[in-house]
């Protein structure tokens, strides 16, 4: 059977589809990626699709359920680099791939997750310097 | 519909006989019902191949338009229609270049013959004439439609270019009624673009668009959800005020998309999403 792979970068993980999914390549991928996620305490999850000429429903689910499975482990997910045509078709079949991020490549994918972590540590920084604040008085 | 031999030997003989005559009076009443938008010179040349091709086609025996032998005559019908319509006239014009001999023809018999057979005869030949501007008219229809067709592909090709006016922005001036295959043209080539400039931000701007209805508004916001499936953000410009009527009567919603009234204010809104106008503002905050 074939896998897809699980990569690691930095404070993400890559996983780029290459391969036509079955169910048993989709249920096996939210396993590893869910594994991954817990076992390296990624906080970001990026999906490749660019080799995917076929979006279909299947997929679509796919994607809507690691994207709720890595919600759950407080990990962002970013579906990136789908084809024109495939957006075409989706919208043609009036399917919306519901809570679901996309960006153009993988690279603006990263820039999304990072900029949506900082927006998460803005939030903590915005204290830090209040505390410190207090402290100096 | 097709002359017998012995007609067509006939109508070989007449226009044969009187083909001066023929021509002269045809080359006429073209001219007069043309009114001068075609030289003589050229009148005589086109009437002179027709009255060629006729006579050819008749000496071969029964006279057919479908048949092998007048593959020369349609060929010069075709060409007289395809001129014709080239150059503008109407179709009645057109249809009237051939209707033209049979006045021709019935002059040449009252004449010529008195003959029992006249009458026949002119009543087999006008019905050959009729088929011939029958003819004429379809080849004049389809030339037509092929201009048509050229022009809109024509126009297809130069209505929608996708330029870059930012770093990372990309804009859409729409021109002209928006129809299913030009959306979908526009289409492809803004979500194309997106890809090979791997911008995150698109405007499409419909100033030059006359009017929105509800197909046209389906087919932009088609855009815009296919450009959101792939990660980038539109963005609506060039509103005019008779057009944010029109979409609020018909009760078109564009939901949470940002509509802006002009090219300029889209870029604005645009730039500060990106935080360029941030970054332009701190060096006048310092001096």
């Amino acid at each position: 059977m074939e896998r897809v792979p699980v990569l690691k970068i930095g404070d993400i993980l890559l996983v780029s589809i290459q391969v036509d999914m079955s169910d048993q390549t989709a249920v096996q991928l939210q396993e590893d990626l869910a594994e991954r996620i817990v076992a390296t305490g990624c906080h970001g999850v990026i999906i490749d699709i660019t080799a995917l000429a076929i979006v279909d429903s299947f997929v679509g689910r796919m994607l809507s359920t690691i994207a709720s499975i890595s919600r759950v482990l407080d990990a962002e997910t970013v579906v990136v680099g789908m084809r024109p045509a495939v957006a075409i078709t989706l919208v043609e079949l009036g399917l919306s791939l519901e809570g679901i991020r996309t960006a153009l490549n993988v690279e603006r994918g990263m820039e999304l997750i990072a900029a949506t972590r900082d927006d998460d540590h803005g939030y903590d920084d915005a204290d830090e310097p209040g505390d410190q604040s207090t402290d100096t008085r | 519909m097709a002359l017998s031999a012995e007609e067509s030997s006939r109508l070989t003989g007449l226009l044969d006989e009187h083909a001066e005559r023929i021509t002269n009076r045809w080359v006429e009443l073209l001219a007069a019902s043309l009114r001068g938008r075609l030289s003589q010179a050229e009148l005589r040349r086109q009437v002179q191949e027709l009255h060629h091709a006729m006579i050819e086609a008749a000496r071969s025996g029964g006279f057919d338009l479908e048949s092998e032998s007048a593959g020369e005559l349609r060929a010069v019908l075709a060409e007289l229609s395809r001129g014709r319509a080239r150059q503008g006239f109407t179709a009645t014009e057109t249809a009237t270049s051939v209707y033209a001999l049979k006045d021709v023809m019935l002059e040449v018999l009252e004449t010529d013959t008195t003959d029992a057979r006249t009458l026949r005869d002119y009543v087999a030949f006008s019905s050959l004439v009729d088929q011939m501007g029958l003819f004429t008219f379809e080849s004049f229809v389809r030339t037509r439609e092929s201009l048509i067709a050229d022009q809109a592909e024509q126009l297809l090709e130069l209505s929608t270019p996708v330029v870059k006016i930012w770093e990372g922005v990309v804009a859409v001036p729409l021109v002209g009624t928006l129809d299913s295959a030009r959306a979908q043209v526009v289409m492809e080539r803004l979500l194309q673009t997106l890809v090979d400039t791997s911008s995150p931000y698109a405007i499409i701007d419909i100033t030059g668009v006359p009017a929105v209805d509800t197909q046209v508004a389906q087919h932009i916001l088609k855009t815009v959800v296919a450009a959101r499936l792939m990660g980038a953000d539109c963005i609506i410009s060039g509103i005019r005020p008779q057009i944010a009527q029109t979409i609020v009567a018909l009760g078109i919603e564009f939901g949470d998309i940002a509509t802006k009234a002009s090219l300029a204010d889209a870029l604005r809104h645009v730039l500060r999403l990106t935080g360029v106008e941030a970054a332009r503002r701190q060096p006048r905050r310092e001096s």
